[in-house]
């Protein structure tokens, strides 16, 4: 048995402590946006944020999740820059399969939390999930889009 | 010429037999493309108008969509489609993936396998194409793939729009007493003098009117929908993570299962000892599943969530027997490829004048050989299937590129007489979805609990050693040069797999048969758009327990490679400018060649570049579009490629979406550009090496060049698919970039420098 903190809510897991945070988000908890695509951190499609860090579920035991804070794509929008990043991701018709979206989208928000005006280096180092769909232009112009949006509403 | 006239008639005759068949069964039974689905009402609020389209109460209008949606943007093109000839407002449309009938099915896909060249309008070319088209509107399989989505519903789906547009113009009509003729529409409301009514309002009443067979289609002047950048229906639930894929099905008590195949193509069960898994929590049953056609021998274990799964099923003792391939590996398929390349029985697939003749009496004769790898397709989403076998029934929840299939190869393994399917998004397609393996294993393993859905899951590893491959391929390629250095004489002669005959034996043992032409392993080399007085293509036919299978533009990803790096070599060889070269062949061919020259005016073709920089173009016709590209590569002191810009442009005739078909290009090029760069499955010991995402990499954002499109306009008269032939030129454009930079050919993919 785990107690996780998901999306600003309790939630007790009745799991084992080694369980990874992907099968407790979408089996247990039956939050599937948090999407599997490789079980070994390879590729981002499980991306959430524990902590308001980028962290790749299908490795995190649960044990290594405990009292802390996280968030997947079902509670994005309790983040600051989700607005603005759904938006843009709108504006510039990102999604196309559409399956490693939410990584994408989780990925972006901790990006600019942490950094409210990337460069083309910065999101190349902060976006390294995987999009065979080749979504991979149009995510950096909107994140560069949303950066903007939120530099305006701060203004 | 003579056994080639005799060839061509046995065809002929073959196909007037076939035709007469198919066409008189067609002629007493008709087709009605316009009625409703059989066995499916409306919800509460709705009415069907034509099979096509619902509308609420609210005005709303749900389009229902015949092809999947895997990215592609289908479930926003074709409801255009409709929303155009329905005069409705487009921020009125949803969509709905149609159910399985028949009146969805895919008779373009089938047409398009005919091994005719595109622009081969003869009798026989016609004749073909139609007794094809009959055939598959007999079949009824309703399957994506071909990028034929736009295509094939092009005109129904006009059609439905417009006749429901015209009923619900009676219906107005009748309620005010006047003729229809004296009503108008503007975006979902039917007007008259002095008075309106909402499509809305008037639903219940057309949907009693009846569907006229034949309504009037605007004329392509007055089109405010089609052409426009409508945005993507699915890209706000995308974006949210709303979207469901197969995988995100959740049904009350449902389980998950997880799967270990035989790695060795072929191979068998030898035991397995389940003991200690079995009491491991959660583990509900552990299935043994024996090879069928269409899948490999396999141990299950179904718990109550996918890790429990997973973990009790690397808990099980399992050994194979690796059967008659246990020592199969790269080398010894390169060995065979190569021994038939040589001296391999070859069928023709394009004559013209007499190209060994000629090339036996060249002055200046250019041979090179070609090779590309197997290839996974690794889509995001990996395998996965939900089945429920219940009171005689199954149900199928599944992501598939033919819903049709699904529901006859079910039946059979969940030992039900019915089977009903249900279709989510695909997580990226790319012809891994046609394959039926996760459908028959899903059934197999719900028919063992009954009552109780089961969610089976591949793990990346099972999807990257259990795919059906990209074939590998082989090429011999010669050219003789006339005295003005132009092409007198062009032999293309390949190896490869067959991804038809393959599927078919797969889905349809009984039907297994090398006597059909296979249009997939020549398609991109036959069908040439260039003047040439003299060539020969061939394709030698190989059989390797390595399945293959279709994939994004199967054999126009490699034979593009092969023709449009070895026409830089022959004009390398001529002296010419690579552009200047193609285009001299191009005088016959004017959309190919204005899309060629919209590319390289673009790239600033013939610009200066920065040092160690080259760049390189290619130009490919698949899915009746047409494609060029311009790659500029800059290569690093360590040999390293840097793909900088990617220029293209294409004409797929009438553009339904630009936005869509602009993402449709860069999608294309990054999934050839993974090829290009990277892709490779190899196999040792009989099995693929290759396993998950760290030992077969992709493209990301740090290495996805910028790309730039343009849409080359021809008008209305042609129609080509676009989710496919963005991938066919990239991988030419860039190993001709990296010969421009550094003077050496490469001649074999995945791209390394020497």
């Amino acid at each position: 048995m785990a107690r996780l903190s998901v999306n600003g809510t309790g939630q007790d897991v009745p799991l084992e402590e080694d369980t990874p945070l992907l099968w407790a988000l979408r089996d247990a908890l039956g939050l599937t946006g948090t999407k599997f695509g490789c079980g070994i951190a390879a590729c981002g499609a499980c991306t959430v944020l524990v902590d308001g860090q980028t962290t790749r579920s299908c490795v995190t035991p649960l044990s290594a999740v405990a009292g802390k804070a996280i968030h997947t794509i079902e509670g994005a929008a309790a983040r600051k820059p989700f607005a603005a990043v759904r938006a843009a991701w709108i504006a510039e018709q990102v999604a196309q399969c559409g399956y490693c979206q939410p990584g994408m989208v989780m990925a972006a928000i901790a990006l600019l939390e942490s950094n409210p005006a990337p460069t083309d280096a910065d999101i190349d180092a902060a976006i390294t999930n995987v999009c065979r769909c080749g979504t991979y232009p149009r995510i950096r112009t909107a994140i560069h889009l949303a950066a903007a949006a939120l530099a305006k509403e701060a203004r | 010429m003579k056994s080639r006239l005799r060839r061509r008639l046995l065809i002929a005759a073959g196909l007037v037999g076939g035709a007469f068949v198919v066409g008189g069964y067609l002629f007493y039974r008709g087709r009605d493309r316009l009625r409703l689905p059989e066995g499916v009402g409306a919800p509460k609020g709705e009415a069907w108008l034509t099979g096509w389209l619902r509308i609420g109460a609210d005005g709303a209008v749900t389009v229902i969509v015949p092809r999947q949606e895997m990215g592609q943007g289908i479930s926003t093109a074709l409801p255009m489609l409709v929303a155009e000839e329905l005069d409705c407002d487009p921020a009125s449309l949803a969509f709905e993936q149609a159910p399985v009938d028949s009146l969805y099915a895919n008779a373009t896909m089938i047409a398009d396998g005919v091994p005719f060249r595109p622009d081969d309008h003869g009798w026989l070319a016609r004749l073909a194409r139609h007794s094809q088209y009959k055939f598959g509107e007999l079949l009824g399989v309703q399957a994506t793939g071909g990028s034929t989505g736009v295509r094939d519903g092009w005109e129904v789906m006009r059609r439905a729009g417009a006749a429901a547009r015209a009923m619900l113009v009676a219906a107005a009509a009748e309620r005010w007493g006047m003729a229809s003729a004296e009503c108008s529409t503007e975006r979902g409301t039917v007007h008259a003098p002095g008075r309106s009514l909402g499509y809305g309002e008037l639903v219940a009443q057309a949907a009693r009117q009846p569907i006229p067979a034949n309504p009037e289609l605007k004329d392509p002047a007055r089109y405010r929908v089609i052409g426009t950048s409508l945005a993507r229906l699915d890209v706000p639930a995308k974006t949210e993570g709303k979207a469901q894929f197969g995988c995100d099905v959740r049904l009350p008590g449902m389980r998950f299962a997880a799967i270990a195949q035989c790695p060795v193509f072929g191979g068998s069960l030898k035991h397995a000892d389940a003991s200690k898994a079995r009491a491991l929590p959660g583990v509900q049953a552990v299935i043994e599943l024996e090879a069928t056609s269409t899948s490999a021998a396999a141990v299950a274990v179904v718990a109550d969530g996918w890790w429990r799964a997973k973990r009790a099923l690397d808990a099980i003792g399992i050994e194979w027997y690796a059967g008659a391939h246990g020592e199969l590996d790269t080398a010894a398929l390169r060995e065979a490829f190569t021994q038939l390349l040589e001296r391999g029985d070859a069928r023709t697939y394009e004559t013209l004048g007499d190209a060994p003749r000629e090339l036996a009496a060249a002055k200046q004769l250019i041979e090179a050989r070609y090779e590309v790898p197997y290839l996974a397709h690794a889509t995001m989403e990996p395998i996965n299937c939900t089945a429920l076998v219940k009171d005689g029934r199954c149900d199928v929840w599944v992501g598939s590129q033919a819903p049709t299939l699904v529901q006859w190869l079910a039946a059979g393994p969940a030992g039900v007489g019915e089977v009903r399917v249900h279709t989510p998004f695909l997580g990226g397609g790319f012809g891994r979805r046609a394959e039926m393996d996760v459908v028959v294993q899903a059934a197999a393993i719900a028919r063992r609990v009954p009552g109780t859905p089961v969610q089976l899951l591949w793990s990346r590893e099972e999807d990257m050693q259990h795919d059906v491959y990209r074939p590998m391929a082989l090429a011999r390629l010669r050219c003789a040069l006339d005295a003005e250095a132009r092409i007198r004489a062009w032999h293309h002669r390949a190896v490869s797999q067959s991804c038809t005959g393959e599927l078919t034996a797969r889905l349809q043992p009984a039907a297994a048969s090398d006597l059909m032409k296979d249009k997939t392993t020549a398609e991109g080399a036959f069908d040439l758009a260039y003047a040439m007085p003299h060539r020969l293509v061939e394709h030698v036919l190989a059989h390797q327990p390595v399945p293959v299978g279709f994939w994004r533009s199967v054999g126009h990803s490699y034979n593009a490679f092969f023709v449009e790096c070895f026409l830089d070599e022959v004009a390398h060889a001529a002296r010419r400018d690579p552009v200047e070269f193609r285009r001299a062949m191009l005088a016959g061919a004017p959309r190919h060649l204005r899309v060629l020259e919209t590319a390289a005016k673009a790239a600033g073709w013939g610009e200066p570049l920065p040092p160690r920089t080259g760049r390189g173009i290619a130009l490919a016709e698949s899915f009746h579009s047409i494609v060029a590209q311009a790659a500029e590569v800059q290569v690093a002191a360590d040999g390293g490629l840097r793909v900088m810009r990617v220029v293209c442009a294409i004409d797929c005739g009438r553009a339904v979406n630009p936005g869509i078909v602009t993402r449709q290009m860069e999608s294309g090029i990054v999934y050839g550009l993974t090829a290009a760069l990277h892709g490779e499955i190899t196999l040792k010991g009989g099995r693929v090496e290759q396993s998950n995402f760290h030992d077969y990499e992709m493209v990301r954002m740090a290495d996805c060049p910028k790309i730039e499109t343009h849409i080359v306009q021809s008008g209305w008269e042609h129609l080509g698919g676009v989710g496919e032939p963005g991938t066919p030129p990239i991988a030419p454009a860039v190993a001709n970039a990296v010969f421009a930079a550094t003077g050496q050919r490469l001649r074999r993919l995945p791209l390394r420098l020497a």
